[in-house]
């Protein structure tokens, strides 16, 4: 192996050394954000929540469109009830502040906060997630009044 | 099969006559004038069209004009990387001293590129996330692309031993590559806030194109200040190298 590595161009040595090097560094890499894979992800969804334990009072994100026609007005005029949903589950959530203006029924929402002892979700921070449809307001008018919709 | 190896040979040897500072001065001086006259045309025309013609967003009202600033700097962020760092592997294999000069003269290029894009990226989140800046995977790769870069820029200025400094800095560059395909799909691997690819993607872009045409304009007249900016900074790095050489001539004389 030493005896073949030394018959070698210096030329083809430097790219062995380059090529094995990033492969090495490549494939630890990878495992490395694959084992972290959890920690990278910014949110939970509801799913993700459902199949783990997730104490009270802990702080984590959690992530999804906010549910068609759940979004209500508590009467202090502040606080806003929604349901956070990813079309297989779905959690209670509760908001007490300014909302961003994108936040939106049937929209990307992403919110901070905590699971209360009624498991319902208390946000203290809310951050509306746009999706990568960019279309003029005519356009997006006349498309969803056809019915052809495909977004959320 | 005798033929086509001649062939390349004399392909080989052509390219390797391009790999000549010299050669590739005089040719980057006939460029020059063409890229400086699209990157203004082309930047002009695309800021007319993006921020007077171009209708607003069904979402984002007037602030998705925006983009016609921060997606052109921050795909060529990475494209510029991606230069350096095939430069750089081109340079440590064969020995090419042009490769280091293209690799060392894109490196702030591509940082000032990188912040623009974090700028702007956090002008248009504050009305659109309600954050000007998230620890999701796209922004913190980004992020660490621009560490890269300085990184990058501060080993040459480490090492005394101009050769020593173009090896670790041409290690730092081809490993930092790895970075690259992390930005690319990390609004696909992970879940962010970001949102995912606009324009390349399998089903054909999700702009509309009444946006996406300025943002074209706007994309290729960056890329022709890009190139003009390298062209300026690798002919200025070749100067700098001959007046080094120069020096050290004299000063073996005296």
């Amino acid at each position: 192996m030493k005896k073949m590595l030394k018959n070698l161009k210096p030329k083809r040595r430097r790219l062995l050394f380059l090529l094995s090097g990033l492969f090495i560094l490549g494939i630890s890499l990878g495992l490395a954000l694959l084992a972290l894979n959890e920690q990278v992800d910014l949110f939970l969804t509801p799913t993700s929540l459902s199949e783990k334990e997730i104490e009270t009072n802990k702080r984590f994100k959690l992530g999804g469109l906010v549910q068609k026609n759940s979004i209500k007005k508590l009467k202090d005029g502040v606080t806003t009830l929604f349901i956070i949903t990813d079309n297989n589950m779905s959690i209670d959530a509760q908001f007490k502040g300014v909302l961003p203006n994108l936040f939106r029924e049937g929209q990307g929402v992403v919110a901070e906060g905590k699971l209360n002892s009624k498991k319902i979700f208390i946000a203290n921070k809310i951050f509306a997630k746009h999706d990568e449809n960019y279309l003029p307001p005519e356009i997006a008018d006349a498309i969803k009044k056809e019915g052809q919709w495909k977004g959320n | 099969m005798l033929e086509n190896r001649l062939d390349i040979r004399n392909y080989m040897k052509k390219l390797h006559k391009l790999a000549n500072p010299g050669k590739f001065y005089r040719l980057s001086e006939k460029i020059l004038p063409w890229s400086n006259l699209l990157a203004i045309s082309l930047c002009a025309l695309g800021l007319y069209l993006g921020l007077f013609i171009a209708p607003p967003d069904y979402q984002q009202g007037e602030s998705v004009r925006i983009i016609y600033v921060h997606v052109p700097a921050a795909t060529l962020a990475s494209f510029v990387y991606a230069i350096m760092a095939v430069a750089s592997a081109i340079s440590f294999i064969w020995k090419n001293p042009l490769g280091n000069f293209i690799a060392k003269s894109a490196a702030p290029i591509g940082a000032v590129f990188t912040i623009i894009a974090i700028i702007t990226g956090a002008l248009w989140g504050k009305p659109t996330w309600g954050t000007w800046w998230i620890w999701d995977a796209r922004l913190t790769s980004v992020l660490i692309l621009f560490f890269l870069y300085l990184g990058y820029i501060a080993i040459w200025q480490v090492f005394e031993d101009q050769n020593k400094a173009a090896k670790a800095a041409a290690i730092i560059a081809i490993v930092g590559a790895i970075n690259l395909p992390i930005i690319r799909f990390s609004v696909d691997w992970w879940n962010t806030l970001h949102q995912g690819a606009s324009i390349i993607r399998l089903d054909g872009p999700s702009i509309h194109q009444d946006i996406l045409i300025p943002l074209i304009f706007m994309w290729l007249g960056f890329l022709s200040y890009l190139i003009s900016l390298l062209i300026i900074r690798i002919q200025s790095e070749i100067t700098l190298q001959k007046i080094r050489a120069i020096q050290i001539l004299i000063s073996e004389q005296k």
